[in-house]
């Protein structure tokens, strides 16, 4: 019945005898691999201020950040999104869509509070409908809904700005998106703010949990009472507000709205939560593997910028490190699925 | 038939299942079905695949709902209209495929869908938790029901199959009030390991529980049941007091011979 769980006596206990007291060993190596991805950020980190005396100078550090905050802020949602087994392709033009909206608020009404807001429910509004449509429509996967949304945010953008960056942020949009602090960019208090925030109520809240119950086992969440459709629904909008907020910073830094913007998000933000360790299966990881994995890229494209290597050969890096961060996944399968036949044959 | 049942119904009777009829289409999935559990007793219930087993523990639980006849716990005739309502009424169901989430712990596992929270007037999932409280009460029950697990805080993904299903079987004990239902929980165990889940099943007996056990083993069925229902083509074809001695007479049943 369990296909998952090896368990007949004989392997178990060949296995035991094979390898011993190998229980200890297996736990180290998951372990290890839990660590990884923070381990390799902090050898890279070091690695290249050795390589590049430029590295750690203020200036840098403070464009890697600022770099790195929107990829880090819209990673968040679909670091969500992914924990519920899903996948968000529309965050990129979702994005785009909301800065071009926050700046034809802007130009209309010249009002602060309705650009902000105009642009967080623009995102969150394209959200809902991913999730909605994915939910209620009965699509057996999200990439499909969120491929149509990628294709209509991106020509709503498009068609709103006439295919060109609309010029112009108020004031307080642009202190978030561009200004910063005793140095430190504005960009970075909302992303932490932001981070604590789903850290706190992943871990805290009933939702929190119910969000690693559904992308752990839906069919089990279904069973136990959990409302499922919901939960799911509640993943989509976050994963558009956060490209809602991040449009904010953008445009900020920008101090422009355009239908540009975003490109290729989506993958750089699937990209940030595999590499930081977040499983692609669904059900594990925490929001600080979609801040080290955004960090992470941020850092390796500096280093590449750094170190003059072709900007072309980036995508290839980044690439390659997905391929090690999703085997990293599959090993850590093996591992566990290790412990489970060394168990049944064990001390218990 | 109504009198007799009048009559036997003891104090004890935690269900009891009349008459049962449930259709699906043109397949008559059961027919005339009844059944009853007692306090602090096993009813095994037999047959063949395909034999309605599973159709009449689905609608004692709440996943079906039966055409016609009654259910009743604890002398109250009682819908089971979903299997949240059948939870709430008191019983719990472990199915073959156990519902435990692989990604959380048995604390967490144990609460799934129905975590103590706070404050009241939130929408649940809006509430908070009190991990705490969810955990010491796990980690009671567990040590309760003497299962040994590997490190606090390991989620299900690392246990074996006996161990899983201890957990499973752990969770269906703290929150049935009434009555238990596990279906083949020895299925895809080895010898060791099946022996602790019996075990595990015999201390809910005798904690007072009312358990209905599916299986095909016949060793179990001697061991643990005080009665052994057997259902052929949807239909009760044999109930006897379970014994070394009458084994061959249950499979003749069960089969049909």
């Amino acid at each position: 019945m369990h296909a998952k769980t090896p368990t007949t006596p004989k392997t178990g206990i060949a296995v035991s005898q094979e390898r011993g007291a190998s229980s200890t060993a297996v736990r180290t190596s998951l372990k290890l691999l839990g660590a990884g991805p923070v381990v390799i950020l902090v050898a890279l980190i070091i690695l290249l201020g050795f390589l590049s005396p430029y590295f750690f100078t203020g200036r840098n550090l403070g464009n890697i950040l600022s770099q790195t905050a929107v990829i880090a802020l819209v990673a968040m949602g679909q670091h969500i999104v992914i924990l519920t087994r899903g996948i968000d392709l529309s965050v990129g033009s979702n994005l785009a869509l909301a800065s071009v909206v926050g700046a034809l608020v802007f130009k209309s009404t010249d009002s602060t509070v309705l650009v902000v807001v105009a642009m967080i429910a623009s995102g969150g509004l394209v959200g809902a409908i991913n999730g909605l449509v994915y939910v209620y429509g009965r699509l057996p996967h999200p990439f499909i809904i969120t491929l149509a949304t990628l294709s209509i945010a991106k020509g709503t953008a498009l068609e709103l700005s006439d295919g060109r960056a609309i010029q112009g942020m108020p004031d307080f949009v642009r202190a978030i998106g561009g200004g910063s602090i005793h140095g430190v960019p504005g960009s970075l208090f909302v992303v932490a703010g932001v981070a604590l925030l789903f850290a706190v109520m992943a871990k805290t809240m009933v939702w929190g949990r119910w969000l690693y119950a559904v992308g752990g086992k839906p069919e089990a969440a279904l069973q136990m009472g959990i409302p499922v459709k919901r939960v799911l629904i509640s993943a989509y909008v976050i994963s558009g507000l956060c490209a809602g907020l991040g449009a904010l910073l953008l445009a900020g830094r920008t101090d422009a709205g355009s239908p540009l913007f975003g490109n290729l998000l989506e993958l750089d933000t699937i990209a940030a939560v595999i590499i930081g360790g977040a499983s692609f299966l669904g059900g594990r990881g925490h929001i600080g593997h979609a801040l080290v994995g955004a960090i992470m890229i941020g850092v390796i494209r500096n280093a590449l910028n750094l170190l003059n290597v072709d900007i072309f050969f980036q995508l290839i890096v980044i690439g390659v490190v997905i391929v090690i961060a999703v085997e990293a996944d599959v090993l850590r399968n093996h591992l566990e699925g290790r412990m489970r036949v060394l168990q049944a044959a064990g001390q218990t | 038939m109504t009198k007799s049942f009048a009559v036997s119904r003891s104090t004890d009777t935690v269900l009891d299942v009349r008459n049962a009829t449930k259709r699906f289409g043109p397949v008559l999935a059961l027919d005339n079905v009844s059944i009853q559990a007692h306090r602090g007793q096993v009813l095994a219930l037999l047959g063949d695949n395909g034999a309605g087993k599973s159709t009449l523990i689905k609608c004692i639980s709440g996943v079906h709902q039966i055409d016609s006849g009654m259910i009743q716990l604890d002398g109250k005739p009682t819908l089971m209209r979903s299997p949240g309502s059948a939870r709430e009424a008191g019983i719990e169901t472990v199915y073959q495929d156990l519902a435990l989430f692989d990604n959380l712990t048995p604390a967490q596992n144990f609460y799934a869908g129905r975590e103590i929270s706070f404050p009241s007037w939130l929408p649940p999932g809006l509430r908070f938790m009190r991990r705490s409280e969810m955990e010491s009460v796990t980690n009671d029950v567990l040590e309760r029901l003497k299962v040994t697990l590997p490190g606090a805080g390991a989620t299900v993904a690392l246990m074996s199959g006996g161990q899983r299903q201890a957990v499973a079987v752990a969770r269906a004990s703290v929150f049935a009030r009434k009555l238990v239902i596990l279906d083949e929980p020895t299925a895809a165990l080895g010898l060791r390991e099946s022996r602790k889940v019996l075990d595990l099943i015999a201390q809910l007996r005798d904690e007072g529980n009312a358990v209905i056990l599916i299986t095909h083993n016949m060793e179990h069925v001697t061991e643990l049941a005080s009665l052994a229902v057997v259902l052929r083509q949807g239909r009760k074809v044999g109930e006897l007091i379970p014994t070394k001695a009458n084994q061959h007479d249950l499979i003749s049943m069960i089969v049909g011979g």
